[in-house]
């Protein structure tokens, strides 16, 4: 009987064979880190604003506070974001014909709010809240970065579960006295660990129950 | 033979006789326009299957009717009733073949691939039964970016190991048992690109002592892995509910309770699908009347020893002296879905008690009848321990009826239409008798007699 393959189609087989685990390999590599990368996650993208407010001018040379701003962050889930109102407690007396401030001007006019661009987007079935962390002494800068130092502001964590299981499961060496919360110059003592574990103890945070289920997702 | 006192395979003369007769059916398939009516009907259920799985995937699972607290509904009872079915398939192909029982080469092929595409319609409702089935890889354990893991000491957990374990040993076991019969059809076809399909899936198989000896370990191993994982899997599957703090659920039989009836159903099945081959395809010589009067009798035999779970489940409530336990068993007998019961009696523990005798299993359309019986018995079984375990649970303030909506029927009928679709398809291209099998067997049953 006649050969229906060629000698070389035993080749082609092998090299199919190695073919399909390469794609299927490198295809799990490659999706691996695609949902890793800055790329996805936009971690050091900053995205576009309406007004190019810069937390580096503002909160670093200038030196306002956080809370002046975000005032709200002490007390409630959101941090707060300020109304146009906060803008022109300065700016009706500052730079009030500069270009760049032309729509922090006309929202006070006409009453619209300006629609800034969402930097950190938790998803919806995440329960966050920011007094819980702010009150027992997770700082600023643990979670958001040198803001004092970005023109404009961009994500520095990928805000990945895992991320924030971490801390969760191990907070003391994240932890500072609560007078330093919004001090992003602060830094641990040498001894981070101990200073930590005695926050712990005092704010009667319970790392045992920190990773359940129902801590975020209510 | 060992087992069997007469000859199996007297109709048939020689190995080129079977080999012509079933290699035929895939080249030149002998009744065309039945086949295409079938295909035509049974693809218009898949369509059926595929517009209430996008409709599903659209709404989301509210389209069926489950409700608190009855979220299970058809999706997990059909998912029990469908990976059921598979494990006689197994059981006829592998276990036969591990201790030598002949006559089983004739039906083990379409056996197997029962197994194979009841497997693939089981696997596809648990996913489908969740919120969002597009995560469906969440339960599957993989570094990923939440630090979590999947619970693994949750029943579903093991659920997804066994089924795709399963599913990956009976495909495995279904391909190396057709590779030599695909070689034989590679063999016989007369045009260029049949020869080369088919040459493809017989991976150069040219039959020599060597390729016969691999074969056979492979096949063997396969058989083995199989086997165990009949009883592994389906235990798993009573313990999705045994764990569960429903009432109802907990009778020490389950596991042993649950593999019985679904190799019961399994044999049910197959013999189903034995009948309708042979009637249509004439292949009485080889699915021969012997056949099926082993298959009546394992019908039988299975089908008493799911009995015995009926019987020993209900005592196990009675015994236990649990109200609530109790209460089910009652709700069970008397309550909102005591048709269910009563059907599962009757289909599966009465109208068995007719293959006792020789002459009964021997009438072709009274063993396919008792056989359709049983199928839907055990549908109505699973849907009974599924239902009267929720419905009516410790809280009386939730208590609330079930009632399956038709996009419930739907995915359903569905299924069915696609199991027969796929089946359709494969009596057409693959030899749906193992050729090579069926030779042996008479070889051997020449060299005893």
């Amino acid at each position: 009987m006649a050969q229906i393959f060629p000698p070389v189609a035993d080749t082609c087989v092998k090299l199919a064979g190695i073919a399909v685990a390469v794609l299927v390999v490198g295809g799990l590599m490659v999706a691996g880190g695609a949902v890793r990368s800055d790329w996805l996650t936009r971690v050091g993208v900053a995205p576009d604003q309406p007004v190019p407010f810069s937390h580096k001018h503002h909160a670093g040379e200038l030196g306002i506070d956080c809370r002046y701003c975000h005032d709200d962050v002490e007390r409630s889930a959101s941090a707060g974001f300020p109304p146009t109102k906060t803008c022109m407690t300065c700016h009706s007396q500052l730079w009030t014909n500069a270009e760049a401030l032309a729509p922090v001007r006309s929202s006070f006019t006409t009453g619209e709010p300006l629609a800034w661009n969402r930097v950190h987007d938790l998803p919806d079935y995440v329960y966050f809240n920011h007094s819980i962390h702010v009150a027992h002494g997770v700082g600023c800068v643990e979670c958001h970065g040198r803001i004092d130092r970005m023109n404009r502001v961009a994500k520095v964590h990928a805000l990945y579960m895992s991320w924030c299981l971490d801390c969760h499961r191990d907070p003391a060496p994240h932890l500072r006295p609560p007078e330093r919360v919004f001090d992003l110059d602060w830094q641990p003592p040498a001894d981070a660990r101990a200073l930590g574990s005695e926050l712990v103890a005092r704010f009667g945070i319970e790392p045992a129950n920190l990773d359940s289920c129902y801590v975020c997702h209510r | 033979m060992a087992t069997t006192g007469d000859s199996i395979f007297a109709g048939v003369r020689s190995y080129a006789a079977a080999d012509r007769k079933i290699t035929r059916i895939p080249l030149h398939y002998p009744y065309p326009k039945r086949w295409w009516i079938a295909f035509a009907v049974t693809g218009f259920f898949v369509l059926v299957w595929l517009v209430s799985v996008v409709w599903l995937f659209w709404r989301g699972v509210g389209v069926w009717g489950i409700q608190m607290p009855v979220p299970w509904g058809f999706a997990i009872s059909n998912y029990v009733w469908w990976i059921g079915m598979g494990h006689a398939g197994t059981l006829i192909s592998a276990l036969f073949l591990l201790i030598n029982q002949g006559w089983r080469n004739s039906i083990n092929r379409f056996a197997e691939a029962m197994t194979v595409f009841a497997v693939l319609m089981a696997g596809m409702y648990p996913i489908l039964h969740l919120g969002r089935p597009w995560l469906f890889y969440w339960l599957i354990p993989y570094p990923n970016t939440m630090t979590v893991w999947p619970q693994f000491k949750s029943p579903l957990e093991w659920d997804l190991f066994a089924v795709s374990t399963y599913l990956i040993v009976s495909v495995l076991f279904f391909y190396i048992g057709l590779i030599p019969d695909l070689a034989s059809v590679r063999d016989r076809a007369r045009r260029r690109w049949v020869k080369m399909i088919y040459g493809v899936l017989a991976l150069g198989w040219r039959g020599s002592a060597r390729h016969w000896k691999r074969w056979q370990v492979a096949y063997w191993i396969c058989a083995g892995l199989a086997v165990p994982l009949v009883v592994s899997v389906h235990s798993g599957v009573s313990l999705l509910f045994a764990v569960g703090l429903e009432p109802g659920w907990h009778s020490t039989l389950f596991p042993a309770y649950f593999v019985l009836g679904a190799v019961f159903e399994g044999f049910a099945v197959v013999t189903l699908i034995a009948i309708s081959l042979r009637t249509i395809f004439g292949l009485e010589v080889m699915v021969t009347d012997r056949h099926l009067d082993i298959l009546g009798k394992l019908v039988l035999a299975t089908g008493l020893m799911t009995a015995y779970g009926y019987l020993f489940d209900s005592f196990h409530a009675w015994y236990s002296g649990d109200p609530y336990e109790r209460g089910t068993l009652m709700d069970r007998l008397f309550g909102g879905y005591a048709w269910s019961f009563w059907a599962t009696i009757l289909c599966n523990v009465v109208a068995i008690q007719l293959l006792w005798f020789e002459s009964m299993r021997r009438r072709t359309w009274l063993l396919f009848t008792i056989a359709a019986l049983v199928t839907f018995g055990m549908w109505a079984e699973r849907f009974m321990l599924l239902v009267t375990g929720l419905y009516r649970d410790f809280l009386t303030s939730s208590w609330q009826s079930y009632w399956p909506s038709f996009w419930d029927w739907s995915l359903f009928a569905g299924t069915i239409g696609l199991f027969l679709f796929l089946f359709l398809l494969f009596v057409r291209l693959v030899p749906m008798i193992s050729i090579f099998e069926v030779a042996e067997a008479m070889r051997e049953e020449r060299a005893d007699g």
